[in-house]
């Protein structure tokens, strides 16, 4: 008996029962596949936050209003310092133009502080919603990693006499101009006119906001139009080099607590966030986002497996008078095992490897806004998984198979 | 181990002609060996109360023990067991065919005491030793009838080519050179029959054993199946089978009666070194039958 005629004896037996081999396969396919097609999309969405690591610039600090920590808003708010409790200073331009002083803070290369609102613009009749319009310093730019693609970046000239101009997002201008140059073009933003002079290039993102749907424009403009000359919502602050994000993060907490009057370190009324910080906690949710879902797809799989065990016991029951037959003309213990063995390792093999296919063609669509990115090591390490649970699982039955005594498996009913 | 098929695996060829006297067999000092050699066999089915003594007889009541089956088959006998529903004669085939093992005593199959033998040694004996023929045909399920007599072939590992060739012979002997296709569920019993004996005799084991191998048949395939049976043993293969019918039992040089797991009776009907009582004198035989001449005539023609 050699292993080719095992091979073919086994395929007789699975094709002597199409329809449950093919459920049997299914079981192992939906597992292998699961495996795949999860932590392709758990991948994908650490793959995304990391990109956009990568766009907004690792140099890059955000400082926002609020108290710096949860524990310190918490004390604040017990009394003691009622002057920092009761009264959260605003971030305004002059916290900024503090800022941007290099002999308080030489580790800062730039500073922008921002404000932004949401507004319709209109051009030619066609409306839309902006998701963000910012008014800013050209300092903006370089720091959130934004470049333009058509025209120019609007001058500091500009934002000195509050001109109209805006540079505005990938999204936005196809969604206003179509495939028309906005470049020059006059835009109605919140009922102010605008001249368009530059667009940006596509940044692509998989957050809820699209980070391309943006109007910038100076911040004059945008507070004399919309925000009014009161506090900015957030000040963007470019440090001179990634290592010196954390030197100029302390010189931006020593600065404006000068400038808000606040001596407790533990009571302030602002946050810096670098964006290392903020993304890093987005990559551990990231993992056991990943985690949950490997578990799950590694349940699906070993439920295939118990799937082969049962289907393998059935048959094992089914054909012990088979069984018996073949033994008593001299089958040897061996020949029999490997026949059982050969059907069960065949199912997963077969279910293991169209499992494979249906999970490489599955991650090639977007799943919940994800686009799923395959790890390698989790397709064969999938595959040779089902085919390992189709040895173990079909061991079982094939050595309980062809450990009985021909007498027995002959007298079986 | 000694297979001992030299001498006969010659069955085919000497099939052609049943009168041929059988081949000498290599003289020992004490002559060949008995093929089988059953010694105080013992098989009781549960424990305490509950178990069944299958063989054995009941135990003797001043010794609390059982006399056993004794039984010798010399090389070349055709032996019929006979007994009545219940009384071990399957119990004793099966242990005979090492499907089954004692509860005591010693069985030597050509010399060799096949208590001593592992699971695998068993599967080699089993392979070519024994032909066994069931009652029930016992044929593996969807598979055609070449495959079914290759099957043994193939667990002793002989290549494809000289398989084929076996298997093709086997089935001609037994008459079913033209289903060679055929699906057990597309033949008749007795055609199951023929198929079943085919696969028992292709390996060319020593000895055929057989339980009731026509209870299911009518009597024209009991006929051609007993036919080629009584080839078989005219070409030196010893066999020993299982049965209810005193016709069937004519066929024998031997029969041995059981009664409760016990021998109570062994006639000899005629000598081991001969022919079949069937082949010697065909004539004489058929006229003793209860059935029309053409029964004669099938042995004859099954003969050719
Ligand atoms: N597996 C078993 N478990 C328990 N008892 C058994 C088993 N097999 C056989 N027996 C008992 O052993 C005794 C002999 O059975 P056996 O099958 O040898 O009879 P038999 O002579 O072949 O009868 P028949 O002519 O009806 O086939 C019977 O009493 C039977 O009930
Ligand atoms: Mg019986």
């Amino acid at each position: 008996m050699n292993p080719f005629e095992t091979l073919l004896l086994a395929v007789g037996g699975l094709a002597a029962n199409k329809v449950r081999s093919a459920l049997t396969m299914l079981g192992v396919l939906i597992g292998v596949a699961a495996v795949i097609i999860l932590l392709a999309v758990g991948n994908g969405s650490s793959q995304s936050v990391k990109d956009s690591i990568e766009k907004l610039g690792t140099n890059s600090l955000t400082v926002s209003s609020g108290s710096g920590g949860a524990f310190g808003g918490a004390l604040g708010g017990g009394g003691r310092r009622t002057s920092s409790a009761t009264s959260t200073k605003p971030l305004t331009v002059d916290d900024a133009r503090a800022l941007a002083d290099p002999a308080s803070a030489p580790d800062i290369k730039s500073v922008a502080p921002e404000v932004s609102t949401s507004q319709t613009a209109v051009y030619q009749g066609t409306s839309h919603t902006v998701g963000q319009v910012v008014g800013t310093y050209p300092a903006y730019f370089e720091a959130s990693n934004s470049k333009v693609d058509k025209g120019d970046y609007f001058s500091a000239d500009d934002v000195l006499n509050s001109r109209k101009v805006a540079v505005i997002g990938s999204t936005t201008a196809t969604e206003l101009f179509g495939t028309a140059s906005p470049v020059g073009k006059k835009v109605v933003i919140g009922g102010t006119p605008f001249t368009v002079v530059g667009v940006l290039a596509t940044k692509g993102g998989t957050g809820f906001q699209d980070p391309d749907d943006t109007v910038i424009a100076p911040l004059p403009t945008v507070q004399n139009a919309f925000t009014g000359f009161g506090p900015v919502s957030q000040i963007l602050v470019e440090a001179k080099s990634a290592g010196a994000t954390t030197p100029a993060q302390n010189e931006i907490t020593t600065v404006l607590m000068g400038t808000h009057g606040i001596k407790d370190a533990n009571a302030l009324d602002f946050r810096v966030s670098s964006q290392e910080s903020l993304l890093s906690t987005q990559s551990d949710t990231n993992r056991t986002f990943t985690v949950l879902l490997g578990a799950v797809a590694a349940i699906s799989l070993l439920v295939g497996g118990i799937g082969i065990t049962n289907i393998m016991l059935v048959t094992v029951t089914e054909r012990t008078r088979e069984i018996g037959i073949r033994k008593a003309i001299g089958a040897p213990k061996g020949v029999i095992l490997g026949q059982f063995l050969a059907e069960s390792t065949l199912l997963s093999l077969i279910g293991g490897g169209l499992g494979v296919v249906a999970g490489l063609i599955g991650s090639h669509f977007r799943i919940v806004g994800i686009e799923p990115v395959v790890i390698p090591e989790s397709v064969w390490g999938a595959f040779a998984i089902a085919v390992a649970i189709g040895l173990f699982f079909g061991s079982y039955p094939a050595n309980r198979a062809a450990s009985l005594r021909p007498i027995e498996a002959l007298r079986h009913e | 181990m000694r297979l001992g098929l030299g001498g006969r695996n010659g069955a085919h060829r000497r099939g052609a002609d049943p009168k041929a006297p059988p081949e000498p067999v290599p003289e020992e000092p004490w002559g060949p060996p008995p093929v089988i050699e059953v010694r105080s066999l013992l098989k009781t089915y549960g424990h305490g109360d509950a178990a069944v003594r299958a063989l054995g007889g009941p135990p003797d009541p001043a010794t609390g023990e059982s006399p056993g089956v004794d039984l010798l088959v010399e090389q070349g006998d055709m032996v019929a067991v006979m007994g009545s529903s219940g009384s071990g004669k399957s119990t004793l085939m099966n242990i005979l065919g090492c499907l089954d093992v004692p509860t005591s005593g010693r069985y030597l199959l050509d010399g060799i005491d096949v208590g001593g033998l592992d699971e695998h040694q068993l599967s080699l004996v089993r392979n070519r030793k024994i032909g066994f023929v069931f009652q029930s045909f016992n044929l593996v399920p969807r598979t055609p009838a070449l495959a079914q007599v290759e099957l043994p072939l193939a667990y002793a590992g002989v290549k494809t080519a000289e398989r084929r060739r076996r298997a093709l012979a086997a089935l001609a002997l037994v008459g079913l050179a033209d289903r060679v296709d055929h699906r057990p569920n597309e033949l008749s019993g007795g055609q199951q029959q023929r198929v079943a004996v085919a696969r028992a005799l292709v390996t060319a084991p020593a000895m055929l054993l057989a339980d009731e191998p026509t209870g299911n048949l009518d009597s024209h395939s009991t006929e051609e199946v007993l036919s080629i049976v009584d080839r078989l043993n005219a070409s030196g293969r010893t066999v020993v089978l299982i049965t209810h019918e005193d016709e069937v039992a004519r066929h024998a040089k031997r029969v041995v009666r059981l009664v409760d797991g016990q021998v109570v009776a062994d006639v000899r009907q005629a000598p081991v070194d001969g022919p079949p009582p069937a082949l010697s004198d065909p004539s004489a035989f058929a006229a003793l039958s209860p059935h029309s001449p053409t029964s004669a005539a099938a042995v004859r023609g099954g003969a050719r």
